[in-house]
């Protein structure tokens, strides 16, 4: 592993991860880590983990070794939705917004939540609807009627409803127009701007050499590579191996 | 499903086969009569095994079978003068036959839940029937006739009595698993089990699978009847109540207790079963399924593979 | 056929009031099934619990309307009881499990009705008499009230539903439970809530249809089987549909008892059911996924 300077104090540390779907062994040992308000990128092909990384950060499949670590405690094994009220947000491949749902019931899953009054609630709906105008305007309409890219707006805007200090992005860019790659890492960059951290997995790679500070990068269910993106910006070949493009 | 040494097995099995036919010369009546109910309801708990166990369909129908089977052999009984054994056999395992291909066409399309739902509905039409065509059934009073004689027209001709029953049941009971054990072991019986594993993959693959369906609901279904005209035989009445669908949850316990996919798993389990409703009616008199109940309920959380699951495991420990 | 016009209204009648009550019944059944995909067998023991907490409160007080508010939250209590003890550890397993511990529930509880309240049926007396005339009967107007009552509870649980911020975490538990959770709602806290309600609603059910027929323990029987009937008939997990369905086959079955004997109306449900698992798996009252 070539250098790319790492956090002092990690917000979000993976640890040695082994990680198993029925008798396939995806992950053999996956290490990472993401300082606060920092946008890390993991890039790698099809199949090789990416997802499945993400998705035992936020306790939606429990790794049989290894540790997931926030804000320094140990995260391994709670319940998805603990790890949400502590800050976690997600937003997975195909979005999974909730179709039968309006779109202001769907943020609602986000912004219900104890301890927050209505003054700060308005304050961050107004926020993400000027964030994303469309989604205002759709506001009462069943999420399954949005369009994929207007589904993939409200799939963040549902995570920022949390008020994470990380977000969890999972091929964002998927299946969308470049007008709507733009506005995604617009949105990127606001995020970071607040000081939200992000760890995007993509398959994009301009788009994750732009967005990104750091970069991983995956092959066969293990991080193979790590650098800066202003390193990996500067010697594409590196790239080029590990994505095969 | 039985990895034990064809040796230790075939040893295994003379030993509780010598048991059981020894039994009942040194048991008491009662007792007697407990081991061959013991051995009936471990037939029709068989029978649903090929469902549950092999093929993955949890059936609630199995009493519809076994009603049928015995209404069957009630009729024979009650028509034919004078009683002919062989005839009651006969008109049993075709009415539960018949009453399998019924249901068999309707539920066997459905998957899961679906199906279990169905066979519970069709036990219960049947039960309705039975109950309130008086004329044919005897509606809620049943049927009652006379045990026919062992025998074969022309050549002989013994009544039956304890002991004998006893022996024609196990007779019956030992044969129906060996072949229900050939069947299981057999390829069609692999087809069975691999549609159990994966049903879209066992499609995929090119088996017809609602055929091989069908055919395990019919065998199923003919079993289940054996063991109703058994049981006619032995108690010599024939009632709705062993149509309902609760009986057929009953069976389910046996299984689920025993073990599902051993064959004997469930004659464990419906002796275990017996035993238990036996001990805990002294205590609780006829609230014995209070206790029998939470045992079970334990056993499905707890011990999902059933008796026979669980000591195989601290076996291979 | 010389059947009247007044027995076709009268039959109507008894149709939608059975088919309200079902209908409560139902609704609980499909919430359940359509969140976690539970085949609670136990139902309708926790419809007939809810009738004997009901006698036992009607007579220690002698107000129907406490034995009915009592009732539901008693059953409630234990509907989230054995949630967390029964069906909490069997998340993830093969359904199927659900259906057989549901099942071995249902015995334990209907003997333990048994135990305690013997085999002789008890009475709820309705909470006021009063009858108008219907033709030549004397229709109780009891009967119209029970079926606004479980119209409005109904109404009040799709209120809920549609509006709330529980209402929202329970219908996108429903639709998508992973996500859910990752949105920070808690599904298992959710999952005993909605078990809790179906059972109180059940409870609800067997004091509302106390005074129709005998309590007894036996009475969950017939219920969960018509319940399931009607929940695969509307749709599993379509509360619109078990709705529907339920006062749709009720209506059958009480046209058809003009004909047949009331045990042999029953025939008519499981018809409706096998035609309805022939043609329309998914529901009779859902529209054919394109």
């Amino acid at each position: 592993m070539s250098g790319g300077a790492s956090p002092a104090t990690p917000l979000v540390t993976v640890e040695g991860i082994h990680t198993y779907y029925g008798k396939s062994h995806i992950l053999h040992g996956v290490s990472l880590e993401v300082g606060p308000g920092e946008v890390v990128g993991l890039l790698g092909r099809n199949g090789v983990g990416k997802s499945t990384t993400l998705k035992t950060v936020m306790g939606l499949v429990r790794p049989s070794q290894g540790e997931v670590r926030y804000e320094g405690g140990t995260i391994t094994g709670l319940a998805p939705h603990r790890l949400a009220r502590l800050g976690i947000g997600y937003v997975p491949e195909d979005r999974r917004i909730f179709r039968l749902l309006t779109v202001m019931e769907n943020l609602r899953t986000g912004l219900d939540r104890t301890g927050v009054d209505d003054q700060r609630k308005q304050a961050l709906l107004d926020k993400v609807y000027q964030y994303f105008p469309v989604l205002a305007d759709r506001r009462n309409q069943a999420g399954g009627t949005l369009s994929g890219g207007e589904q993939q707006m409200l799939a963040i805007a549902r995570a920022m409803m949390l008020e994470p200090k990380i977000i969890l992005l999972d091929e964002p860019t998927e299946g969308l127009m470049p007008r709507m790659v733009t506005q995604i890492r617009q949105i990127i960059e606001a995020l970071h701007r607040e000081g939200v951290a992000i760890l995007l997995v993509e398959q994009n790679v301009p788009l994750t050499l732009e967005a990104c500070q750091r970069i991983y990068l995956m092959e066969k269910g293990m991080v193979r590579h790590q650098a800066t993106a202003a390193a990996l910006r500067a010697d594409a070949a590196v790239i080029h191996q590990y994505m095969g493009v | 499903m039985s990895r034990r040494a064809p040796v230790a097995f075939w040893t295994g099995f003379g030993v509780v086969l010598a048991l059981l036919i020894v039994a009942p010369l040194v048991l008491p009546e009662f007792w007697r009569r407990f081991v061959t109910e013991i051995l009936i309801w471990g037939l029709l708990a068989m029978s649903s095994d090929i469902l549950i166990g092999y093929t993955g369909m949890i059936s609630f129908g199995h009493s519809a079978f076994f009603g049928l089977g015995m209404y069957g052999a009630a009729a024979a009984l009650l028509s034919v003068r004078p009683p002919n054994l062989w005839l009651a056999l006969l008109y049993g395992l075709v009415a539960a036959a018949v009453v399998a291909v019924f249901v068999a066409y309707f539920s066997t399309r459905l998957r899961d839940i679906y199906f279990s739902i169905t066979t519970l509905v069709f036990s219960q039409i049947f039960y309705v029937i039975i109950f309130t065509w008086t004329a044919v059934t005897g509606g809620e009073n049943g049927l009652t006739f006379s045990r026919p004689a062992l025998g074969i027209p022309g050549l002989f001709s013994v009544a039956f009595d304890s002991n004998t029953l006893h022996w024609f049941v196990l007779a019956v009971v030992t044969v129906s698993y060996l072949v229900l054990r050939r069947i299981t072991q057999s390829p069609f019986g692999m087809v069975l089990q691999s549609i159990r594993e994966n049903e879209p993959r066992t499609r995929a693959v090119g088996y017809a699978v609602e055929r091989y369906k069908i055919v395990a609901v019919m065998l199923s279904g003919v079993f289940a009847g054996l063991a109703g005209v058994l049981y006619a035989l032995q108690n010599r009445f024939a009632a709705p109540d062993f149509v309902f669908f609760v009986v057929s949850g009953e069976v389910v316990i046996f299984n689920v207790m025993g073990g599902i996919g051993t064959l004997v798993g469930p004659i464990v389990g419906a002796a275990f079963f017996l035993l238990l409703r036996e001990g805990f009616s002294r205590f609780f008199t006829e609230f014995y399924l209070i206790p029998v109940g939470i045992i079970f309920t334990a056993m499905v959380i707890f011990m999902p593979q059933g008796l026979l699951g669980f000591l195989r495991r601290r076996l291979n420990q | 056929m010389p059947i009247l016009l007044d027995q076709i209204v009268i039959q109507t009648i008894n149709g939608i009031v059975t088919g309200m009550i079902l209908a409560l019944v139902a609704s609980g059944l499909t919430l359940i099934f359509g969140i976690m995909d539970v085949v609670n067998f136990a139902h309708g023991e926790l419809f007939m619990l809810g009738a004997y907490v009901g006698v036992t409160t009607i007579v220690a007080t002698g107000s129907f309307w406490l034995a009915l508010l009592v009732a539901t939250v008693v059953i409630g209590l234990l509907g989230a009881i054995i949630q967390v003890t029964t069906l909490r550890p069997l998340l993830g397993r093969d359904p199927l499990t659900t259906i057989l511990a549901t099942f071995g529930l249902s015995l334990v509880l209907q003997n333990y009705a048994l135990w305690q309240f013997g085999p002789v049926a008890r009475k709820i007396p309705e909470p006021f008499t009063g009858h108008f005339s219907l033709f030549y009967l004397d229709y109780p107007w009891y009967r119209l009230v029970i079926a606004g009552l479980s119209a409005a509870i109904i109404g009040a649980l799709w209120l809920f539903l549609k509006f709330g911020t529980y209402g929202i975490w329970i219908r996108a538990t429903t639709q998508d439970r992973v996500m859910a959770s990752a949105m920070g709602i808690p599904v298992p806290w959710v999952h005993t809530a909605v078990f809790a309600i179906g059972a109180g609603m059940a409870a609800a059910s067997g004091v509302l249809f106390g005074p129709l027929v005998g309590v007894n323990h036996a009475m969950g029987l017939d219920w969960v089987l018509k319940a399931f009937i009607v929940v695969v008939v509307g749709g599993m997990g379509n509360l619109g549909g078990s709705i529907a369905a339920a006062i749709f086959v009720s209506l059958l079955e009480a046209y058809a008892s003009l004909w047949v004997s009331p045990a042999q109306a029953v025939i008519v449900s499981f018809v409706v059911l096998i035609l309805t698992l022939l043609f329309r798996p998914t529901g009779l009252f859902v529209p054919t996924p394109k």
